[in-house]
């Protein structure tokens, strides 16, 4: 199952923990680290359920708001 | 008159087919429009399942003995080596993981193993242009050098390849996808002391950003792929003034000669339907793969080993010829597996677009530290046997914590006669004839078998001796317990403690009666 509820004690450290990992980069840079990220923290999770269950929801989210055009 | 079979096309799927028939006791008529075997690159990489298909048909001996054997396999990012695979870690198998043979090596030796079988009608310039259904044969028109002439057959086997004419003429289709990026591929002569290894890389410093391949072959022949991507202008690059330069970057000299050069565009499909009333499609003519895996002609041949013993006991009358239904459920599984496996290799190798491509490169990169990345790596899985998910199977009622499951191939291991003699599994089940096997760990008495079953007994005091345990190792086998495989090699039902009954109740539903 995917949890979806807040599992750091320091939501905002772990938010700037993901954001300063991409100060300083070019886009293509973002992009490649993100891929990194992606395989890595995909592999920690090693189930291929939740990690669907977490595309499912991501592209859901992200076609509503490009819907709403926000 | 009448013909039992007709198979159309004598490539290494219709001859291994009609051999097959053939040592069945089963008469087959085989056309072939060329005048002879095929020639250029084609297969060269055939797996152990292959050869074990060829034991039994009496051809792998040549194959061996002129193929490169080889097991390990490396796969480089740039200039370093990533990681490397061995497909036979384990001793106590009579073939090896793989050779590497020009197929027309292997053609050549079918054909002169059809040659020794009266049974085998081999007809070369003979092309089937015309097909019709009747209700209980099919009818042939075929174009020869003297002419047309007619043919009627029960069954007919397309073995036709991937362009296949009878797909069309049943009205059938052959759908799937077809990747956008072209690929080189030359066949060099000359010596060099690389080792019998396949080697992938990702953006050499020889190829930047494409990938590349080098295969030995026998005679002093080498395999080399090289993406050229999508782009590329395949006429120009299959001439051989600019195909040099790329292989002597790639080998740092220029001392080679081509054999042979293409540029293939590569496709992943599949027929729908294996079974159009009378025709049976097989090998290319019904899936056609990328060739990252190896898997096209081995997995055509074990759709050949699948079909030959359902179609001889449906054609002397021992199974309902329903029996075939369970042809086209195994292969279209197996199909659909290879065809899963070698767009997914095809994929990682040529990525569809540039995000795609920088997840690519992070498992690479990835790759060199962590260990999960290494096995995402994908430079072509090579062909394995599917585990048929089958109506033929009996469903295991007892416990087991090892061996081929029901649905998978028998596995190999080295045996003893009572005399000492070494035997390989994969032998004994050959000569004990042509149909069900019953492999039983003897503890004391035989069970009884039935009358069509043949009988293999290995135990201490048994015909057959296990001295090194690597069969009770690998069938997880305790005294009394038993395997009824199929006249292919593959598990039908296994029994802990094998009743008469039980016994018949699996053969009648592996034959189709059930
Ligand atoms: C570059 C490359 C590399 C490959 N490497 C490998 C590999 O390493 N391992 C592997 O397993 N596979 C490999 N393959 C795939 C392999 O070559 C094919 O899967 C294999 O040849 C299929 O065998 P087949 O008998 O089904 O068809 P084919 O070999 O195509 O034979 C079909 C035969 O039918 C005949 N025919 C066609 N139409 C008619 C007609 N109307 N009447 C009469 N005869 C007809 C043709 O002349 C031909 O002889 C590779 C393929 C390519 C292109």
């Amino acid at each position: 199952m995917l949890s979806t509820q807040s599992n750091f004690t320091d939501p905002d450290a772990a938010y700037r923990l993901i954001v300063e990992a991409h100060r300083g980069l070019s886009d293509e840079q973002s992009a490649a680290l993100d891929a990194a990220l992606v395989l890595l923290l995909a592999n920690h999770i090693g189930d291929a359920d939740v990690l669907h269950a977490a595309i499912e929801l991501a592209k859901r989210r992200l076609s509503d708001s490009q819907t709403k055009g926000t | 008159m009448r013909h039992p079979v007709v198979i159309v096309g004598a490539g290494p799927v219709g001859l291994s087919l009609a051999i097959d028939l053939a040592q069945r006791g089963q008469r087959v008529v085989l056309l072939d429009d060329a005048d002879r075997i095929g020639d250029g690159s084609r297969a060269i990489c055939f797996s152990k399942r292959s050869l074990e298909l060829w034991d039994r048909l009496g051809v792998a001996g040549r194959m061996i003995d002129k193929g490169v054997v080889w097991k390990v396999g490396k796969i480089f990012s740039g200039p370093e080596l990533l990681y490397q695979f061995d497909l036979l870690p384990e001793d106590g198998h009579k073939m090896p993981a793989f050779i590497n043979l020009q197929q027309y090596y292997a053609e050549s030796y079918l054909v002169d193993r059809v040659l020794q079988l009266p049974d085998i009608d081999l007809r070369w310039r003979n092309k089937v242009v015309a097909l019709a259904q009747r209700n209980d044969h099919a009818e042939l028109t075929i174009d020869t050098p003297d002419g047309n002439y007619t043919l009627r057959a029960d069954y007919v086997v397309a073995c036709d390849g991937a362009r296949s004419g009878l797909r069309g003429m049943v009205g059938a289709d052959f759908s799937g996808e077809t990747f956008e990026d072209q690929f080189l591929i030359a066949d060099v002569k000359m010596t060099a002391a690389f080792p019998t290894e396949r080697w992938f890389w990702f953006d050499p410093p020889f190829h930047g950003g494409q990938s590349a391949l080098l295969h030995k072959q026998p005679d002093d022949v080498w395999r080399i792929d090289l993406q050229l991507g999508p782009d590329a202008d395949a006429a120009l690059e299959r001439l051989p003034e600019n195909v040099r330069p790329r292989i002597a970057r790639m080998l740092g000299h220029d001392d080679f000669e081509f054999e042979w050069i293409s540029v293939y565009k590569f496709q992943c499909r599949r027929m729908q339907r294996f079974l159009h009333e009378r025709v049976i499609f097989a090998g290319d003519a019904a899936h056609q793969v990328s060739p990252f895996g190896a898997r096209g002609a081995n997995s055509g041949l074990e759709d050949a080993e699948n079909l030959a013993w359902k179609l001889a006991m449906i054609l002397r009358g021992d199974a309902p010829a329903g029996l075939l239904a369970s042809y086209e459920i195994e292969r279209g599984l197996a199909a659909d597996d290879n065809i899963r496996a070698s767009t997914r290799s095809t994929n990682f190798i040529a990525p569809h677009s540039r995000q795609e491509r920088r997840l690519r490169q992070a498992v690479l990169a990835l790759a060199k530290e962590a260990d999960f990345a290494k096995r995402m790596v994908n430079g072509g899985r090579l062909s394995v046997p599917s585990v048929y998910a089958s109506p033929l199977s009996t469903v295991d009622a007892d416990a087991w914590r090892t061996g081929p499951e029901p649905g998978a191939h028998m596995l190999d291991a080295p045996l003893q006669t009572a005399s000492g003699e070494p035997v390989y599994l994969t032998e004994a089940f050959s000569a004990a004839g042509r149909g069900f096997v019953l492999l039983e760990s003897a503890n004391g008495a035989a069970v009884n078998v039935p009358d069509n079953v043949a009988h293999l007994r290995i135990g201490a005091d048994a015909p057959l001796r296990d001295d090194a345990g690597l069969f009770a190792k690998r069938y997880d086998a305790a005294p009394g317990s038993a395997y009824l495989l199929r006249p292919d090699g593959y598990v039908a039902a296994r029994f802990r403690h094998p009743a008469p009954q039980a016994i018949e109740a699996a053969m009648a539903r592996a034959s189709g009666r059930a």
